[in-house]
């Protein structure tokens, strides 16, 4: 067995190792660097699998194990970072050609070296965010992925896009991040300490004095929920997702998100175990839910451009997985977030890959380049249809059983409220997903010729495709994993409740 | 095994046209079959030994119960029959296609391998997600493919069936989760055992979202309004699988999950469902007699039939159901019938307007004969199966009835009588538009059907089939209705 800090620890390792060698092969070909990213990451995946499951922390762990938690949970976000940081390497060497394009640089390879290595370190901060049950550990490894992902979104520096969505980035992310260590200094203040188990017992202690404490968590909340793009902390997300280099748009959608949520859902259930706060955390909860599904899905049916569309579909999901947490009390509710983010890698991933290959042969990333595309490139629709299929929730698919869970849960909690919204939001969902759909089935084509597709690419794709497929029939492999109940040091401090 | 391929076929015939098989011929060969296969079924089925057989089990998610569980019994042998029937009509007459010919016939299989699917599965969530299968493909049948205002009417059915089927979905997970912790189970079997075991508390809730839910799916009144747009615009296989088949599913979902699960709120809210048939019956009926163009007077009128269909399940007792479920049989083989006579007249003249048709019977005899015997059909002339089925559901609901003279059921029967005759105005009337009087010039010329008049004969085959001999129908309901009512 393998100490799950060891995964990390190689994660970093190899992004060193490629910086090191990135910049003494100076003019050699980059792709090389995203290959090494690609081969050692997934050595971490396959190594993941024999890393010790050790839900070990309890309210009075000492020493380094204040800090970490490698629970069932923290590994499968770990493997979830592992993949997502691979397929991100996977789209970014199909964008090659347009981060050229946006960078100053005296030879064809200058810049893209880095464009490879930065999301490595990105990784390696989001799988310490799995594992992190201390505040402290929280804020730097959220640091750690904020601060490469400001390098990230404003990489293509001739770029007035990607600028601008560098810039916008930057100072709300600074923002939030100073919500969040405030809130961490109220609850410090009136705790005593930043371990979130011992934090459970001593907000248990503090009686009725709540007031504190809530405003606490609202800070924190305010912190996460521009991590995860709850709304009413959304503003950020069009346009930078819109501005960002494609590939590092989906890194901002797919991990940063889920990072989010597993920070999300270990805070949350600190302040669940706590009877005087109980109720108003999941009031306040519940009403961020519903704003964000609402304005996600609405906001979402008249966008053009198809970045911009599945950044409101970001928010609009973010709204489904917010139903979840605040239906924390179930039994099954973490797990069915934990499914959800995994069908929404598998979804989101291929999607934004899919328009990074469109992209380059038709020019921009805006719905009517996938015109006709059913008859351009018949296999390229098929998969994207079932990327949409699947982030619309149509039954036999990922994304449908995610949605399953969800309102499985919220029901289990009486939130019917919640559940009716989810459902009219989805219809809205069909809506706006089924419009690419429409634009690649019912337009013509701007063009005659297929769109070629790189072979590393074209693999990608289709493991993708057969993973929404498959886990949309037999879920039950990915919930395996997730047996051991989370944040076991929580659930202890919850049982004694 | 039998049900497993019924599923699959059509699945694997798609992908194989997807990926280059002869198009027709693969389709065509999936559904005869599909039709084969469900006859050996139908004939392999014990009547004697009732219950669920050829049973077929893989769990799926052990922990929340949840299996892909096959099995069939008398009711659902009938729905499969009737998919069987129905697919190979619609394949059949499946005119030219312009673009993409496999997509199309691809996705036309899709629609009948999510009915066959629904129809086939005992466990809930399966039951559920086949059927939701086969929304995809009419978007794109009927967005690509279809005629008039096709991408409204594509908007609009997938939108609103969508919200449908996610209240349905809200429904189910609340029936499950109504179930104590430790029962709870997807499996329909097991459910209509503990049936009693279901939280009394919300049954009322869970039972509102099913009708809502299954209504949309149906087209009841009020929710009806995605059907006739939808049904005109979409090309005729998709209609005729669509308002023949798939429509049925929210109609058998109410007698296989709702009624046995929960009988009390189906008492309770039986008011309300009358109020509504009522409403499909007279309101869309009224609405029917006034459409100018034959294919929205057809989605009219398969949205009022629904209201006699609803009348029967709502009626509780075994005659009133019993005629439902085989109203469900006719009422698909005839609209599905009418559907493809409007199809080829509108393949040969482009247009279904009634002032621009008439006397299209005189160069084209055989397809305004079989207008007129699917129109009888549909009116409920004796010798259809319309018309035994329609008289056990006016039976079974005035019956219900017969404790309190004037009660709301025998007025809601007395009302859906008139339906009989509002029916049999709008149908005669389009008859004569279409097929009698003065015939323009242009039209002078059409050529009659030739080979495609075997699906005509194949649907209006049946349909006298059991009219002639319901019971032969009726003796594989009766013994499933007769379990969860009195």
């Amino acid at each position: 067995m393998i100490a799950p800090a060891i995964l990390e620890v190689g994660v970093l390792v190899i992004g060193i190792f490629l910086l090191i060698y990135e910049s003494f092969a100076e003019d050699r070909e980059k792709s090389f660097v995203a290959g090494m990213g690609i081969a050692g990451l997934a050595v971490v995946f396959i190594a993941s699998f024999f890393a010790s499951n050790t839900p070990m922390v309890t309210g009075h762990a000492t020493g380094w194990l204040q800090f970490y938690t490698a629970d069932a949970f923290a590994l499968f976000f770990k493997r979830f970072a592992l993949l997502t940081t691979i397929i991100v390497l996977i789209i970014s060497l199909e964008y090659r050609d347009v981060v050229r394009r946006y960078i100053f640089g005296a030879h064809s390879e200058a810049g893209i070296g880095e464009f490879y290595t930065i999301p490595v370190f990105t990784c390696a901060g989001l799988m310490w965010m799995a594992s992190a049950v201390d505040f402290v550990m929280i804020f730097v490894s959220l640091e750690l992925v904020t601060i490469s992902f400001y390098i990230l979104v404003a990489y293509m520096r001739r770029s007035a896009n990607s600028l601008e969505a560098g810039v916008k980035y930057l100072v709300l992310g600074a923002l939030s991040t100073g919500f969040f260590v405030y809130g961490v200094t109220w609850i410090f203040g009136l705790t005593g300490t930043t371990n979130l188990a011992q934090a459970a017992l001593a907000m248990r202690g503090l009686g009725t004095a709540q007031g504190p404490l809530l405003f606490g968590f609202m800070l924190i909340l305010m912190g996460l929920g521009f991590k995860v793009a709850a709304v009413p902390f959304q503003f950020w997300v069009p346009d930078v997702y819109q501005g960002a280099p494609t590939p590092i748009t989906a890194f901002l959608s797919v991990g940063s998100k889920a990072a989010g949520f597993i920070v999300l859902i270990r805070v949350v259930e600190t302040f669940l175990s706590v009877p005087a706060l109980h109720d108003k955390v999941v009031a306040i909860l519940s009403a961020v839910a519903a704003m964000t599904l609402i304005y996600g899905n609405l906001a979402a049916m008249p966008q053009n451009n198809l970045k911009r569309l599945l950044a409101y579909s970001s928010i609009a999901h973010a709204g489904y997985l917010l139903i979840a947490i605040a239906s924390l009390d179930a039994a099954r509710s973490a797990a069915a977030i934990a499914f959800y983010l995994a069908g929404y890698l598998a979804m989101t991933l291929l999607s934004f890959l899919i328009i990074v290959v469109v992209a380059n042969a038709t020019g921009s990333d805006d719905i009517s380049n996938f015109n006709g595309l059913g008859k351009r490139s018949p296999g390229l629709a098929f998969a994207m249809l079932t990327a949409m299929l699947s982030l619309a929730g149509v039954p036999l698919t990922i994304g449908f059983f995610g949605k399953f869970f969800v309102f499985a849960a919220a029901i289990e909690q009486g939130h019917y409220a919640l559940a009716v919204i989810g459902v009219v939001t989805v219809g809205a969902g069909f809506y706006y997903y089924l419009k690419v759909v429409r634009a690649m089935y019912w337009l013509d084509p701007s063009g005659d010729t297929a769109i070629p597709v790189a072979p590393v690419t074209r693999f990608t794709i289709i493991a993708l495709c057969a993973m929404i497929f498959f886990f949309g029939v037999y879920p039950a492999p990915i919930l395996q994993t997730l047996t051991v109940a989370p944040a076991s040091d929580v659930n202890l401090a919850a049982a004694s409740r | 095994m039998t049900l497993i391929l019924l599923i699959l076929v059509p699945i694997l015939a798609a992908a194989a046209i997807l990926l280059g098989a002869p198009v027709r011929r693969t389709a065509n060969g999936a559904a005869w079959l599909n039709l084969l296969l469900t006859l050996g079924a139908v004939s392999g089925y014990h009547t004697s030994q009732g219950g669920f057989q050829e049973q077929f089990r893989f769990a799926v998610l052990p922990e929340w119960h949840l299996q892909f569980f096959l099995g069939v019994d008398g009711l659902s042998l009938v729905m499969l029959l009737l998919t069987a029937i129905v697919t190979v009509a619609a394949l059949w007459v499946a005119p030219e296609v312009r673009g993409n010919e496999r997509a199309y016939f691809a996705s036309l299989l899709f629609i009948s391998a999510g009915a066959m699917g629904a129809f086939a599965s005992l466990d809930l969530f399966f039951f559920y997600a086949f059927h939701e299968l086969a929304l995809i493909p009419t978007f794109l049948l009927i967005g690509i493919w279809g005629t008039g205002d096709r991408q409204s009417a594509a908007w609009k059915i997938t939108v609103y069936l969508a919200i449908g089927s996610f209240i349905l979905l809200l429904g189910l997970l609340g029936l499950y989760l109504s179930f104590p912790v430790g029962q709870r189970t997807f499996d329909i079997t097991v459910l209509q055992q503990q049936a009693q075991l279901i939280n009394p508390g919300s049954r009322n809730a869970i039972y509102l979202a099913l009708l809502i839910g299954f209504g949309i799916l149906i087209s009841l009144f009020p929710f009806h309004t995605w059907a006739p747009s939808a049904y005109a615009s979409a090309p005729t296989p998709a209609a005729m699988l669509h308002a023949g088949v798939l429509k049925k599913f929210g109609l058998y979902g109410l007698l296989r999950v709702a009624l046995p699960l929960l009988p009390g709120p189906a008492q309770h809210y039986a008011g309300l469902l009358l109020l509504l048939l009522v409403g499909n019956i007279i309101y869309c009926g009224l609405a029917t007699i006034g459409q100018k163009r034959l294919d929205l007077m057809l989605g009219y009128s398969s949205v009022m039939h629904m209201g006699y269909i609803f009348l029967g399940i709502v009626s509780l007792n075994v005659i009133g159901a019993t005629g439902a479920a085989l109203l469900m049989f006719a009422h698909g083989l005839s609209i599905a019938a009418l559907f493809a006579v409007a199809g080829q007249v509108r393949e040969r003249t482009g247009t279904l307007t009634f002032t621009e048709l008439g006397g299209l019977a005189r160069p084209m005899p055989v397809l305004g004969f079989a207008f007129g015997l699917a129109a009888f059909a549909s009116i409920g002339l004796p010798g259809f199966a319309n018309f035994p089925s329609e008289v056990m559901v006016f039976f079974g609901a005035f019956h219900n009835g017969t404790a309190n003279p004037y009660s709301h059921y025998q007025i809601a029967v007395a009302l859906a009588l008139w339906g009989l005759v509002i029916s049999a105005v709008y149908m005669l009337r389009g008859y004569r538009a279409v097929f009698q009087g003065e015939i323009q010039e242009r039209w002078a010329k059409l050529e009659d059907i030739t080979t495609l008049r075997w699906p005509l004969v194949l649907l209006l085959a049946m349909l006298l089939l059991a009219g002639f001999f319901p019971q032969l129908f009726v003796n594989l309901i009766k013994p499933v209705v007769a379990q969860f009512l009195r």
